[in-house]
Order: C-alpha cells, then sequence, then structure tokens
C-alpha cells in the first residue's frame, strides 16, 4: 500500500506554519525593496521564493512548490547574483537609493493596496467553502497528466507546454545575442 | 484560532504585490527593480495557487507553473539588456538610462 496516498491524517499546527511562513515572506519582501546594497535584496528574494514554497506546500501543491525551489530560487536567484557581481559598482550603493518621486510612487501603492483590501471585504462572500482535498501523493503525476497527457491523448495544456518551450529558445536566443561584443 | 481561508492566502499575496509595486516605482538600482518584478510575479503565483486549492483542480497550479517558466525567460532577457546597456554607459541607476529623452 503506497504510503503516499495516505489523505486520511488532519495537519497539526496549521495556524503556526502559515503565520510564521507569510511573515517571513512579508518581511523578506520589505528587505528586498529597502536594502542600499543589491546583494541583500538577492538574499532576501531567495528567503521570500523558500517562504512562498512552503506556503504552496501548505497548499497541497508539491509540485509547484519544488519548481519554485528549483528554478526560482536555484536558477533565477543564481543568475541574478552573477549580474550584481558583473555591474557591481561600489559607488552605486553610497548613492541616493530612492528615486525623487518616490512619495508619489508610494502613495499609488497605498491606493492599490486599499483597493485590494476593499475587494477582498467586499467579496469575502462570494468564496466558496474549499472543495475536496486534492491528495498531495499523487500531484505530480495529475499535473504531468494535464501537461503531457496520458494513455495516448494530448493533455489539456501539452499545446502551451510546447509554446513555453519555445519561449526559452527564444528568451535564451535573446540574451545570448544582446550580450555579445560583436553581432 | 480563526481556520486559514483562502482569504488569507489572497492578503498575503496581495502584499508582496504591493511590495514589488512599490519596489519598481521608487528605487534607482535596476536590478532591485527587476528582483520586484519577481516579487510581484511571486504574488500572481500564489494567488494562483490558493484559488487552485479552493476549487479542488490543478488549472491553478499549471498556470502557476507556466508563469514561473515565463518569469525565467523574463529575467534572462531583462538582466541580458541591463548588461548590454551597462557596457555602453556604465551605471545601473534608472535615472540615469534617459538617452531616449527628448
Amino acid at each position: 500500500m503506497n504510503p503516499a496516498l495516505n489523505v486520511g491524517s488532519a495537519p497539526v499546527g496549521t495556524p503556526y506554519f502559515f503565520y510564521g511562513l507569510a511573515a517571513a515572506a512579508v518581511i523578506s519582501g520589505l528587505l528586498v525593496i529597502t536594502r542600499r546594497n543589491a546583494v541583500h535584496s538577492a538574499l532576501s528574494l531567495i528567503v521570500t521564493l523558500l517562504s512562498v514554497a512552503g506556503l504552496y506546500l501548505m497548499l497541497y501543491a508539491p509540485f509547484v512548490a519544488g519548481v519554485q525551489i528549483i528554478v526560482y530560487a536555484g536558477g533565477i536567484m543564481v543568475l541574478f547574483l552573477f549580474v550584481i557581481m558583473l555591474v557591481n559598482i561600489d559607488r552605486a550603493s553610497k548613492e541616493r537609493q530612492f528615486n525623487r518621486i518616490w512619495p508619489v510612487g508610494l502613495l499609488a501603492s497605498c491606493a492599490l493596496l486599499a483597493l485590494f483590501l476593499g475587494a477582498f471585504s467586499k467579496g469575502r462572500a462570494l468564496l466558496p467553502e474549499r472543495a475536496t482535498q486534492l491528495p498531495e501523493g499523487i500531484n505530480t503525476q495529475q499535473v504531468a497528466a494535464l501537461l503531457y497527457g496520458e494513455a495516448g491523448r494530448m493533455g489539456q495544456y501539452t499545446f502551451a507546454f510546447e509554446i513555453a518551450s519555445l519561449l526559452l529558445l527564444v528568451a535564451i536566443l535573446g540574451a545570448v545575442i544582446m550580450t555579445k561584443k560583436k553581432i | 484560532m480563526v481556520p486559514i481561508t483562502t482569504l488569507h492566502y489572497l492578503v498575503v499575496a496581495a502584499a508582496l504585490f504591493v511590495l514589488g509595486t512599490i519596489g519598481v516605482l521608487t528605487r534607482r538600482n535596476v536590478v532591485i527593480v527587476l528582483m520586484s518584478i519577481e516579487l510581484i510575479l511571486n504574488a500572481v503565483n500564489l494567488n494562483l495557487v490558493a484559488f487552485s486549492r479552493m476549487w479542488g483542480n490543478l488549472h491553478g497550479q499549471i498556470f502557476a507553473i507556466f508563469i514561473v517558466v515565463d518569469a525565467a525567460a523574463e529575467a534572462a532577457v531583462g538582466l541580458g539588456i541591463l548588461i548590454a546597456f551597462f557596457r555602453n554607459k556604465e551605471t545601473i541607476k534608472v535615472d540615469e538610462i534617459d538617452l531616449l529623452k527628448w
């Protein structure tokens, strides 16, 4: 009997995990946008990504959590750190960090936050009760069935998957050509 | 304690989205602006996965995977642009990238 299919056990300590991970995500998000040193921002962003991966695990999405850790924290952030090292100018971290019209940006973002909170308070009655719990033991198989198809048929997102690989090819070509010294 | 509902995840995602927006609008360092864009994309992903859990199907998770793929491509191209520009003008401040200003 495959223990991964055991969906009877209830989760424990859910509020503590949720509030801890949410606090870690929001606090390190705040650190990303306020640090003077770009490397500190990148490391804070890695902490944010890992906290969000933990939140995905709480939402019974282990495959997306794995993709987030491997691709986002392990690939994209390493790319960011390489580029920070390449374009590192020491005097940049000693100058002004925020541009001259930062109160306008802050005001606009607070208006956006007010809009979000208004939408949540008005619409909270519309959110239905949680659907039947998805068994996370076969989450990867179900994602694979949607992406690649099963039993000889194309999956619902196979075409989108092929387009995504084309997108990655175009991005690789673009990045290589743009950073060449002589085209 | 109040049980953790979908709304809790939506509030966290909204907070991350607003933090990313503040970063895009107020920072002068181009790399940090790009990292704030990644914060925004993560907020959207969290939203999608939370709704996928609410509805009980996997469409939100598939969409989130595609957004991660797209974020990778966009980060690569954006950083390539930054490096190509840095080779010319030796600056990473958004205010000083003004060659197209009238």
